[in-house]
């Protein structure tokens, strides 16, 4: 019989989830764990369905590979389910700015949407992205099959029961109001337990590889899980008022506490969305041109400077605060250094494509890639730009900043990752090629428009904002009210909705196309212009 | 192991490290060049940016930098000069009646630009940026005055505000229920006669009979013509602005439930001077008496 032990642990956590609905402290945790209670329960269920009381066949189940890949192929497709979700969500929520009458009360308001916005797009879009990407990378560049067993699978199915308790959390009112460290403390006891699973079997991997040496790429990936667990503790760190209850204190307070949580929240974009996607690019972007990495020399350099200097960086989150000078200094002259470790990145991303330039012009995945490198890049000089803090004195608190952000989430890590999908999608269900290529150039030119759009239109809001914000007449009297700076922004926060729209809309394309590749059906169509040689003409 | 052979990347001639894995190789290139000077411009810049500024945390506190810089120094001056350009103005408006500063072009034109900086952060939240005001909340644009629109009285229910609690000089009056006073029937009649005063009721028979009830019920605060009483804070009817929404239903639901509008009495908050400045932008807009 097989998964008796997940069965019994599964149905014991049903219970125990129904025990703390029975005795909560208050009533958003009792509702809490009757969620918990249905999801461990569907949970068990299915699993005694799939019961099988036969004798496992003698020479055990046959293996497609020696590679563990089932668990990637259902991480590819919790990748595309939470990505066209968040980005849906984020266009609400774009629409709820522009139209205050789409708030609806009390779990749909902007307060409650805007955190299960971030958190699906990052958490449960990047960070399924990050371990399928990492399960299938680390295997094949260390040739050992993933360590742990079923220990894979338990990262997989608790990561997505995580990602279930926030989002459902958030709409429930249940914040500890971290920004993108929204869950209350049970749910980061959970987060915290599959973490650390998750650093045993992509660090056992590499324990057992059969290179002798350790690729780039699982240097970023180790990089973003060991530094993550850590951002995740320490920040956590929280008093519940009860065992039973959904509310807890902060270990910290005042700024201490408003520096942790930056200090996390910065370095949740440096190993979350930069090293973490960086790992990526690293064996994507060399597999998808065929090409060798540029530099070996440059990735040493840039990796050890990246890591070293971007936990410094936190502090320019609170320039012109309650933060004491020399810490904001610190925070400042980091984030300024980091400029040309960012940089290294690109430049080995982009120069792996020497000798294969053509390919950019002839395969949409290659060009999706190199478009994500190079909002990295401009992401990678605007963020140190903006941490200057005559800069920062105006684009703090404007929509520049969210601006920045989608520059960096939409083109590096959204673009970045679904290159890497389309380049796994075949492969991993042994397909001849993907349903259409020719959608993927469609989906290449939606995106695109879509983050020149949103960004465009974010920089002049928020310049605009920040001007509106310290304007002065000559006699020094403020010229705007806080409203009029908001209602300046109507016209902005619609053409944005409109970026994310074409975003979104290039997902729900790619959707498709991976769906009806996993089904087996290619489309007929003309093939990209120079992708295949044209046939020599008859002599 | 395949670090003993070298290796030459066929297309860029460059040799690689021989290391190999999934296929993928890496080449032997060297860092750009520009990049690590770059990188050690950044780095230099640091240093010197760390030196002169606050930046390296000792045992009990942290270094100052040679420039002697702190952001609260910097706020303290720059609040210290905004106020220093300001000073003569503001002097003279503490030493002068509202009146006075009326009758004094150059101090009337900064105290109303004052007074509309001080509008936008603490009245245009119920007032609105332009303070056309809303339902329940007045249009402060027109010459249509629920306490007086002359300077003085601006200021006093500015000062003291509507219905504040805890402010003896605040402005109060309290419109009574007529839901048990007058039945359904007589409710409509009069609102009917209200609504004629201005435009045609629904009914205009309604409107006649209406016309006794409002001279026994509402006349004492709304006079005899219904032009309203500043003495009771009593809206003037015949115009044709509502406050609480215009219309027969609206003068029915405000005769059986009556609304009361509250605004805070802002001279303690404010200080006087902001007070006399607000009453004179008010009185600007363009109704002032």
């Amino acid at each position: 019989m097989k998964h008796t032990v997940e069965m019994i642990v599964l149905a014991v956590g049903a219970f125990l989830a129904l025990v703390g609905a029975g005795f909560a402290q208050d009533r958003l945790f009792g509702a809490h764990m009757w969620i918990l209670f249905f999801v461990l329960l569907g949970g068990t269920l299915v699993l005694m369905r799939r019961t099988d009381f036969r004798p496992i066949p003698a020479g055990g189940a046959p293996r497609q590979s020696e590679y563990f890949d089932e668990v990637v192929k259902y991480g590819v497709i919790a990748t595309m389910f939470w990505g066209v979700v968040g980005f849906l969500v984020g266009v609400v929520v774009a629409l709820q700015l522009a139209f205050p009458d789409l708030n609806i009360e009390p779990w749909f308001n902007f307060g409650r949407v805007r955190p299960l916005h971030t958190s699906a797009v990052i958490f449960a879009f990047g960070g399924n992205a990050l371990i399928a990407t990492s399960f299938y990378v680390v295997q094949r560049t260390s040739r050992a099959r993933l360590f742990g067993g079923d220990l894979g699978w338990f990262v997989f199915w608790g990561y997505q029961l995580f990602i279930v308790l926030a989002a459902t959390g958030y709409l429930l009112g249940i914040t500890q109001s971290r920004e993108y460290a929204e869950p209350e403390w049970y749910v980061d006891l959970w987060l915290t337990v599959v973490w650390v699973a998750y650093l045993v079997v992509f660090l056992g991997t590499i324990l057992k590889r059969k290179e002798p040496h350790i690729y780039v790429a699982n240097w970023f990936y180790l990089s973003f899980i060991v530094t993550i667990a850590m951002l995740h503790v320490v920040n956590n760190l929280a008093v519940p008022v009860s065992f039973l209850g959904s509310k807890s204190y902060s270990a910290f307070s005042g700024v201490q506490d408003a520096l942790t949580q930056w200090w996390y929240g910065h370095n949740a974009v440096g190993f979350f969305l930069t090293a973490g996607f960086l790992a990526m690019m690293y064996y994507f972007i060399p597999k998808q041109v065929n090409r060798p990495v540029y530099s070996y020399r440059l990735s040493i350099i840039h990796f050890w400077a990246l890591i070293f200097m971007y936990i410094w960086a936190g502090p320019h989150h609170l320039h012109y605060t309650a933060l004491p000078d020399w810490a904001q200094t610190l925070g400042m002259v980091f984030s300024v250094m980091l400029w040309m470790p960012s940089w290294g990145g690109m430049i080995n991303g982009l120069m792996t494509l020497s000798g294969a330039w053509d390919k950019v012009r002839t395969d949409p995945v290659v060009r999706m890639m190199v478009m994500a490198v190079a909002f990295y890049g401009m992401a990678t000089f605007e963020g140190p730009m903006m941490s200057i803090k005559a800069v920062n004195s105006l684009s703090h608190y404007t929509d520049w900043t969210i601006g920045h952000v989608h520059s960096g989430a939409l083109g590096w890590n959204g673009l970045i990752t679904f290159g890497a999908i389309y380049y796994l999608v075949p492969k991993l269900w042994n397909r001849e090629r993907l349903y259409s290529v020719r959608m993927v150039n469609w989906h290449f030119w939606l995106a695109t428009l879509g983050i020149v759009i949103y960004a465009a239109v974010m920089w002049v809001a928020g310049i605009q904002q920040g001007l509106m914000w310290r304007e002065y007449d000559d006699q020094g009297f403020l010229v705007y009210s806080f409203a009029e700076t908001v209602a300046a922004m109507f016209p902005y926060y619609v053409m944005r909705a409109v970026g994310g729209a074409l975003f979104l809309a290039g997902a729900v394309l790619m959707a498709f196309n991976i769906t009806m590749t996993i089904l087996g059906r290619l489309r007929d169509e003309a093939p990209i212009v120079g992708a295949v040689p044209l046939p020599a003409p008859a002599e | 192991m395949a670090d003993k052979q070298k290796h030459v990347d066929e297309v860029s001639g460059v040799e690689t490290t021989g290391h190999e894995w999934d296929g993928i190789r890496e080449l032997n290139n060297p860092m750009p060049r520009w990049w690590v000077y770059t990188f050690y411009a950044t780095m230099l810049w640091g240093i010197g940016y760390t030196i002169a500024y606050p930046a390296w945390p000792l045992l009990t506190e942290a270094t100052t930098g040679v420039l002697g810089y702190s952001s609260r120094a910097q706020v303290s001056t720059d609040l210290a000069d905004a106020k220093a350009g300001q000073a003569s103005y503001v002097k003279r408006i503490a030493s002068s009646t509202v009146d006075e500063i009326i009758a004094d072009p150059q101090l009337q034109q900064f105290a109303i630009a004052a007074g509309a900086s001080a509008f936008k952060v603490n009245c245009a939240q119920c007032h609105g940026s332009g303070a056309a005001g809303a339902e329940g909340f007045p249009n402060l644009n027109d010459n249509d005055w629920l306490w007086g629109g002359s300077p003085e009285e601006l200021y006093h229910t500015i000062a003291h505000g509507v219905r504040h609690t805890g402010d003896d000089g605040t402005r109060v009056s309290e419109m009574p229920s007529f839901a048990d006073m007058l039945t359904q029937d007589e409710l409509r009649q009069t609102a009917a006669y209200v609504v004629s005063l201005t435009g045609t009721p629904s009914d205009a028979a309604l409107a006649e009979p209406g016309k006794q009830l409002f001279a026994d019920n509402c006349a004492s605060c709304h006079g005899e013509d219904a032009t309203g009483s500043r003495d009771f804070g009593a809206p003037n009817l015949a115009d044709a602005i509502w406050l609480k929404g215009s219309g027969e239903q609206a003068v029915i639901e405000q005769m059986k439930t009556p609304r009361h509008g509250v605004m805070p009495a802002w001279l303690p908050r404010l200080g006087d001077n902001t007070v006399k400045q607000l009453a004179i932008f008010v009185h600007s807009l363009g109704g002032g008496e």
